[in-house]
Parts: C-alpha cells; structure tokens; sequence
C-alpha cells in the first residue's frame, strides 16, 4: 500500500491518536482546563440556584463536553513543538491533515469519554431522564468532532509554549460559554447575548442535549447537527492550512 | 536522474524574510555513498537537511529522492528516509521501545518486522538493558543511539543524520561510526552534517562543502585533499641557527617557507624531494638538525581552506 494511499494516511492518523491518548490525557493542563474547569463552573452555577439539580444536567454535559474536548487539541501541538517531537511526525510519511485528524480523534474521544461518564453520573444522581439516548449519542459525536476541531485550529499559533495556546484556547472558549445558554435558557439572556448565541457551536450541543433530555431548544435538530457538522469541517480545514502556512514558511 | 541517484538537489534555495540561508545549491548522493554535508556554522547545512526531510519547504528549486519530489510527491519521498537531528527529540515519557515501535507504526512497518528489527536493533546499539526505561531518563549518548534506533528501525533507504556524534563520549560515538559503517556496507544510504572532519574524512565517500549558503566544492575526501598540493610542506627542527631565505632557495619545489623559533616549515609541492635536499644543505653549511618529516594537509585544512574567503574565491 503506497505511503500516501487513504487507508495508510488512516492508519497513520489512529498511530497519532494512540500516542496523544498515551502522551497527553494525563498532563496537568489537560485535566485542568479539561476536567477541574467544567466541575468548577458547574459548581459556580449550581451552588445557592433554586433550580433543580435534573434541569441543569443538559448545560452540565454540555459544557463538560466543550471543555474536554477542546483540552487536548491546544495542547499537543505547541508541546511537540518544544520538545521538538513535531519534526519528528513532519519528516515521517504522513501529511499535515493526517497528523491534525489524529489530534482530532484524540480530543474527540477524551470529550465523549469523560462527557458520557458526566452524563452517567447526572442521570443516576439527579431526576434528569434521557428521553432520546440516540439524540444525546449522536449530540455528543457531532459535538465532541466540532470541538475537538476548535482546539486543534486554536494550536495552529506557531509557538512553542503550550500555555499561550491554552490561554488562547481560554479566551476562545470562556466568552462563549456564556452566550451559549448552557445554564440560562435563552429567553433569560440579555438581548446582546442572544444575538451572540447562534455563533458559537457549544449553543447548537446545547440545544441537542436539552432536547434529549426532553427540553426545549432554539433550534431543530437537524439544523444543530448540519451547523455542527458544518463547524468541524471548517475548523479541521482551516487548522490544515494554517499549519501548512506556519510549515511552508519555517515556523 | 541516473538510477543510482538516490538524492537530486537543483537550485534549492531557501530565504528567511531577508536573509539567504541556502543560496542555488545543487548536487547529487548516489545510492550506497556516505556523503558528508560540511560547512561552519550558519553555514547553510541544518536548513538543507531539513528541505530535504520535509520540515520546511524550499523557496525555490527542487529536490528528488529516489525520484520523488520532495514538495510535488513529499510523502512518497518521506517514505524512503529517516532523519536522526542534532538535538535529541524522542519521546520523553515515552520508554525505548515504545520509541522505536511508535515510528515503525508511522512508516506502516508490519508488527512482526518492527518488533524483530526493534530487538535487533536495541542488541546492536547496546540499549537491551533499557528496553522499558522512558527516554528521559537515559543519557546524551542513549538518547542519540535510541534516536538511530527509532530512525532505523523504520527500514529507510536513505538516512540523514544531523551531527550524530557531537557532544558524545568516545564509547557512544564509536559505536555509531561503526553501525553507520556496517550499514553502508549493507547498501544503505548516508547524509551527514559534521563539525568532525576528522569523522568526515574518515567516514565520507564525498563530501560537499557549504560556506554562507552556497556549494564551495563537491568531491571525495581524497580528491579534496589532492587540490591542496601546494599545501604540503617539510617540517624540519633545528638547535640553534634555522637556515636564512637564502640558502632554501635552492631547495627543489619550495614554494614558501615559515620559521617559528628553531621549527621550519617549507612548503612544497615535492616534500620528499625538499626533505632529502634540505637534509643534504643543512649537513653541508654546518646547521644542526634535530629532526625532520614530512606532512600532508589534514582534511581540517582543506574544509579551512574552502570556507576561507582566499578558498572561496577559487
């Protein structure tokens, strides 16, 4: 099979994966931004509301989903970076989209991962019933894609230094988490953040787990798996220019 | 592209906003040569390496490897190599074989062949012992020989290396001369950046001189060394008096001559001839030599004389 066939650039790609889930779910900044950040912003939400606790597991798996699976992508890049790992991939038989899909699949599968957990456990613990398990499943993969696609766009920066990217992944990722009616349903927004919440994916995830969980949402399904999907392709094409960019001029 | 050309390099050359760091090289690596990549540092060598590797992308020109253009058909021409880099950058938390398998899997080596290459290749480069220990904690020269290890283990045809032995003790350095050797012997390919030219000269089948960027000489160690004949010279020890300008003169060949206290150093195209000739007039005007040799230049001085403005100029 030719090294730049489909089906090896694939293997490739999961030889990638395997690595970053080998290497990097249990850095620091990994469960800081991807484990202890949802927790704590669940907490700060949570804690003194006079809501109950089954209302506000949807925004919960939500959030932790967008959490998790935007940890990891920010992470590899500039790490490699500074141990110099990276040229080790680049000078391998496998191309720029084939090393970012693995880093993809790795933020992808630490997202599903630790949301499922998160969704087990506000099911069992609270009055939250899943209404439609196929809608949340599917919720999460299109999500879980969609994020993951973020972080590896946002580790495109050529910098050697993992945490400006995670500060740059931050200051993507906290503004919108509160335009995306993860814990205050829409029609309690200000008008400004209304406005906002089409634009960020996390409100579309939102949308399909409230759904699942037998809420309302703003918007049909279809049109949150078509953004969702419609947001992945773009982030996961755009890191691969951006990386090429950075490569053909030496950074 | 002759079939016995593994690497064809036209007019690669490489700018970093202003700067011209690889300025229109071209040269040829035949299949089964050990070429050395020579040049001071900022020279040019580290940048064409890794054009060459795929890390960066020329600004102009074009490279082939084993006929693969390494932008047009780049993965295909990064199949056939492996790149051992001057500063170590294995997976730190990652153990020894995990390394090694990790870019096996890369290269889509079978498992059976990875891991009997890989058992092969730790017995060879003394790593048996640290199969399981993670990189970071191995030293300078287990990390370099792991490096050759992930780097061989991925069955390349052509292998770059990027000062492999720089900084190493003389254990470590040895051995990876030796298995360089052997697997040349074996067919494999060699590209080498060096500050050693000791190394370069001793190992080298040829080697190309780049000084600012630009190609200064292309040719085998012996033929480079040739071109320095008027670099030979006649060594000669005197006690007391060191014979005057005057009387060399009628030394056969002699080109110049340095006196530094009671030590002689005549240049000459002959040296045997000049030796024989100075011994004969010292014995006759009265001069007491102490001792007398001839010298050939060291490949360190024609890599000096090239990277010279004067050897530039030629």
């Amino acid at each position: 099979m030719s090294a730049a066939s489909p089906g090896r650039q694939l293997r490739c790609s999961l030889v990638v994966m395997k690595k970053n889930v080998m290497l990097y779910y249990l850095k620091p900044p990994v469960l800081i931004f991807g484990i202890l950040f949802p927790v704590v912003f669940f907490m700060a939400f949570s804690i003194g509301r006079k809501m109950s606790p089954g209302v506000m597991v949807p925004g919960m798996v939500s959030m932790v989903l967008w959490f998790t699976a935007t940890a990891v992508g920010p992470l590899v890049t500039p790490w490699e970076r500074r141990a110099k790992t990276y040229e080790r991939l680049v000078s391998a038989p496998v191309s720029i989209g084939s090393i970012l899909a693995g880093d993809v699949l790795s933020g992808f599968l630490f997202g599903l991962v630790i949301s499922s957990v998160a969704a087990a456990l506000g099911t069992f613990f609270t009055d939250a019933v899943i209404r439609d398990p196929f809608l949340l499943i599917g919720g999460m993969v299109a999500g879980a894609m969609a994020f993951s696609s973020m972080g590896v766009l946002l580790s495109a920066p050529p910098s050697a230094n993992p945490s400006n990217i995670m500060l740059l992944s931050n200051l993507v990722r906290l503004p919108l988490l509160f335009v995306s009616g993860v814990f205050v349903p829409m029609e309690r927004m200000p008008m400004w953040a209304r406005w906002m919440m089409p634009l960020s994916p996390l409100s579309y995830v939102s949308a399909l787990f409230r759904l699942a969980y037998g809420q309302n949402a703003f918007c049909p399904v279809w049109f949150c798996f078509l953004i969702l999907a419609a947001f992945a392709f773009v982030m996961f094409h755009a890191a691969r220019k951006f990386h090429a960019m950075y490569k053909s001029r030496g950074l | 592209m002759a079939d016995s050309t593994v690497i064809s390099v036209k007019g690669l050359t490489r700018k970093f906003g202003t700067l011209t760091a690889v300025d229109r090289i071209s040269f040829e690596v035949f299949r089964g040569e050990i070429f050395g990549f020579l040049g001071p540092n900022g020279a040019g060598k580290t940048t064409t390496m890794r054009m060459l590797t795929g890390i960066i992308e020329p600004t102009s020109g074009s490279a082939f490897i084993n006929g693969y253009d390494i932008c047009r058909d780049s993965i295909l021409a990064r199949e056939h190599i492996a790149v051992v880099p001057e500063q170590a950058n294995v997976y730190l938390d990652f153990t020894v074989w995990r390394n090694m398998m990790l870019m096996a899997e890369l290269y889509g080596i079978p498992r059976e062949r990875r891991v009997a290459k890989g058992e092969m290749l730790l017995e060879i480069m003394g790593l048996e012992d640290k199969r399981d220990t993670k990189a970071a904690r191995l030293s300078k020269g287990l990390k370099q020989r792991l490096m050759l290890c992930a780097a061989l283990v991925t069955e390349p045809e052509v292998l770059f290396l990027d000062e492999p032995t720089g900084g190493l003790d003389v254990h470590s350095a040895r051995l990876i001369r030796n298995v360089l050797r052997d697997l040349n012997a074996e067919g494999l390919t060699v590209f080498l950046t060096t500050h050693n030219m000791a190394e370069a000269g001793e190992i080298c089948s040829r080697v190309a001189i780049i000084k600012s960027g630009r190609l200064v000489a292309v040719d085998t160690p012996v033929n480079l060394k040739s071109t320095m004949r008027r670099n030979r010279y006649v060594e000669a020890v005197f006690n007391g008096n060191v014979p005057t300008g005057d009387e060399l003169g009628s030394i056969p060949g002699m080109i110049r001559f340095e006196v530094d206290g009671m030590k002689l150093r005549l240049f000459s195209e002959h040296p045997g001839k000049a030796a024989a000739a100075l011994a004969s007039m010292a014995a006759v005007s009265g001069y007491e030599l102490m001792g007398i040799n001839t010298c050939e230049p060291t490949f360190e001085d024609v890599f000096l004389f090239y990277t010279s403005e004067k050897g530039r100029r030629k």
